[in-house]
């Protein structure tokens, strides 16, 4: 009790206080724009935190994360085009409740879904952190290089359809944190440049393949601007109907919570369970992609869920999931609060922290949404090719105040054309950025662990390491295993789209 | 938007045109650096293998090698997408706006994050087709926004202008610490 009061303390400041308001309501705003993402928002804030303290930066940032899918249900419900990426589920029960001019009703479903969800998520958790003080010790190098190769291989598989071009980009990855001197001063994959001597900055990599691609894909194509009609009546009175639903949403938000923490996995899978369980469970499942609050509900619960959980292997193991948590890293390393074990054993009050403020921020979301979601739908209007020139203006801020070099925002540019390309041809660029993250810290880990090990059952000879081995080979097994029966039931090419999906360029 | 036919086509990935292209390229590229790694990279004594410095790149490039190969081989033998060309002509047309982004990048450190910051984003306006003062005064509006936001307020790492040494001295001061 002592070190939650603690942690406490550290947010009862005004310059906390502030960044979580900026935080959420800016993330809200930014998840409702069809076409920015939370992912571009991070990037280029990134550089600007660095200044801050860690709390204060990681609350900015964490209030962004964690509001970013309230604001994407909106655009999702109301025009059927959902504001981040994890809202293209939303929008397959939300759209047919808005044409039958239910609008209002699935909004407030969405937002209380959200709230429950996000909620539920970190009351998990704050359970659940006093265990995960007592487990994470236990992982020692071997077993972080194996839970971080668990986490490549997931990302990779993750990407169903797309597994060859995934696992090339993941690769890529590794290479380009490999690029510069490596531990005995030696240059290495440098061929000779100056330039490449110190190597790939993990943030210039991510503002060029997140913030600078999407103002890429934004300029080169026609101009557009969202539509969405103002909604009448209280939302607040809505959300009340919720209720009605608590097991669904609870359920979703414990698959939320579950697949969070796992890395690699992620909302889509949590989702994915969350709205299968649903369907099963219903009373009218054929209801379900026609406008069934229940589908609504567990797509919104179970993705709002995921922010909290997906924190617990980079608290507590130094391990991102998905490309939002690896870009927080950096916040930390930047402070030299190196997350992992440690932390989580010496610094519960600050992870209670970021926890405590985590509850606020789904609080001010809610409040906020109440209030303006007929403000929002004005706001989302904007031009896409004007949105492409601000997304432009602002990478700059965030690759040039990193250090001043025109070198950077070469590299910066160079890596905004790859991710242009890679979003154009539907293949995701998550890869590259947990490839280059985890490709890190896999290096220094194996390394470390080569000192103990003589043959290869000694790295499995401890229990944590042989169950991460175990769900390695079997997850790898079980691919297999739905490659040979998806290949059964294949469709043809023709009765395949083709066409770009803009939740997959997010 | 998407219609699956399924729930688990709505998390798959499909080709789209220019993916042979792509896995051309980035099949050539693997075979590049599968080639550049004895050279670029060194193998120290009395280390094991798995803690070579060499290990990581040889095992990431043979993985991107692997990888790209099976994508290649899975565009070739796949149907032909119409469309080639034009989606790379579109992959081209990115160049151009990288080299705003690039000369706006090199006009800041000469002319002034403020001034700079004003001439991109209405000439870049006005290149993307606006012309309406209203769209113009939103631009304008929006770089000033950014300036006072970030350099002002925030003080971030952004270099006075080398043109602001040409004002009155106190005018100079002023703006090489705010604009």
């Amino acid at each position: 009790m002592d070190t939650f009061l603690s942690g406490i303390e550290l947010l009862l400041r005004w310059d906390v206080a502030l960044a979580l308001l900026i935080g959420s309501i800016g993330g809200v705003i930014i998840g409702a724009i069809p076409g920015v993402g939370a992912a571009v928002a991070i990037a280029i804030l990134l550089p600007t935190t660095f200044a801050l303290d860690p709390i204060v930066g990681l609350t900015l940032l964490l209030g962004v994360y964690g509001s970013s899918m309230y604001g994407g249900a909106l655009p999702a419900i109301l025009i059927n085009t959902p504001g981040t990426a994890v809202n293209a589920l939303t929008t397959y029960d939300g759209y047919p409740m808005t044409r039958r001019g239910e609008a209002r009703r699935a909004l407030a479903l969405a937002y209380s879904a959200s709230f429950w969800g996000g909620m539920f998520g970190i009351l998990c958790l704050i359970f659940l952190s006093p265990l995960l003080a007592l487990v994470a010790p236990h992982f020692g190098s071997r077993e972080i290089f194996l839970a971080a190769l668990l986490g490549i291989i997931l990302v990779v598989l993750a990407h169903r359809g797309q597994v060859f071009a995934a696992g090339g980009l993941a690769a890529f990855g590794i290479l380009l944190h490999t690029v510069g001197l490596d531990v005995r001063y030696n240059q290495r994959m440098t061929f000779e440049q100056s330039w490449l001597t110190g190597g790939f900055n993990l943030i210039v990599v991510v503002l060029g393949l997140f913030a600078l691609s999407q103002a890429f894909l934004l300029l080169t194509d026609k101009d557009s601007a969202p539509e969405a009609q103002p909604v009448q009546g209280s939302l607040f009175s809505a959300m009340r109907e919720t209720w009605a639903y608590k097991r669904v949403a609870t359920v979703a938000g414990s698959f939320g919570v579950l697949m969070g923490m796992i890395p690699g996995v992620g909302e889509f899978t949590a989702q994915f369970m969350s709205y299968t369980y649903a369907r099963r469970s219903s009373a009218t499942p054929e209801a379900f992609g026609d406008g069934a609050p229940e589908g609504l509900i567990a797509s919104e619960a179970a993705n709002n869920a995921v922010p909290a959980a997906a924190m617990i292997p980079l608290l507590a193991l130094g391990i991102p999931g998905e490309a939002l948590t690896a870009m927080m890293l950096s916040v930390f390393y930047v402070h030299n609060v190196i997350p992992g074990p440690q932390l989580f054993q010496g610094q519960l009050d600050f992870v209670y922290a970021l926890y405590v403020a985590m509850i606020l921020l789904n609080v001010i979301v809610l409040v906020f949404l109440i209030f303006s979601t007929n403000l929002l739908t004005r706001i989302i209007q904007v031009p896409t090719r004007f949105l492409g020139m601000v997304i432009l203006t602002l990478s700059f801020v965030g690759v040039f105040s990193l250090r001043n070099s025109v070198t950077d925002c070469a590299i910066a540019a160079g890596f905004g054309v790859l991710g242009l390309i890679l979003k154009r041809l539907n293949l995701p660029i998550v890869p590259i950025v947990l490839g280059m993250v985890l490709g890190g810290i896999m290096e220094v880990k194996l390394r470390s662990a080569m000192i103990r090990v003589n043959s290869p059952l000694d790295f499995v000879d401890r229990p944590i390491a042989a169950i991460l081995a175990g769900a390695i080979v079997l997850i790898l097994v079980l691919h297999v295993r739905t490659l040979r029966k998806e290949h059964l039931a294949r469709l043809s090419e023709a009765q395949i789209d083709h066409e770009m999906h803009d939740t997959q360029q997010r | 938007m998407i219609k699956a036919r399924t729930l688990q086509d709505l998390f798959k990935r499909y080709r789209r045109p220019g993916d042979l292209a792509y896995a051309v390229i980035w099949f050539a590229f693997s075979v590049f650096l599968l080639i550049s790694l004895p050279q670029e990279t060194s193998w120290a004594s009395g280390t094991k293998f798995l803690a070579q410095p060499a290990f990581w790149p040889y095992a990431a490039v043979i993985a991107m090698l692997a990888f790209s190969g099976l994508h290649l081989v899975s565009s070739l033998i796949s149907e032909r997408l119409e469309g080639r060309w034009v989606e790379i002509a579109h992959w081209l047309k990115s160049f151009e706006f990288g080299a705003w982004f690039l000369a706006y990048v090199v006009l800041v450190p000469r002319i002034g994050y403020l001034p700079a910051t004003l001439l991109f984003t209405v000439i870049l306006a006005l290149r993307l087709g606006y012309r309406s003062p209203r769209m113009l005064g939103a631009a304008a509006l929006f770089g000033l926004v950014v300036v006072v936001v970030f350099k002002s307020l925030l003080r971030v790492n952004v270099p006075g202008g080398a043109a602001y040494e040409l004002l009155p001295p106190g005018l100079a001061s002023f703006m090489l610490t705010y604009f």
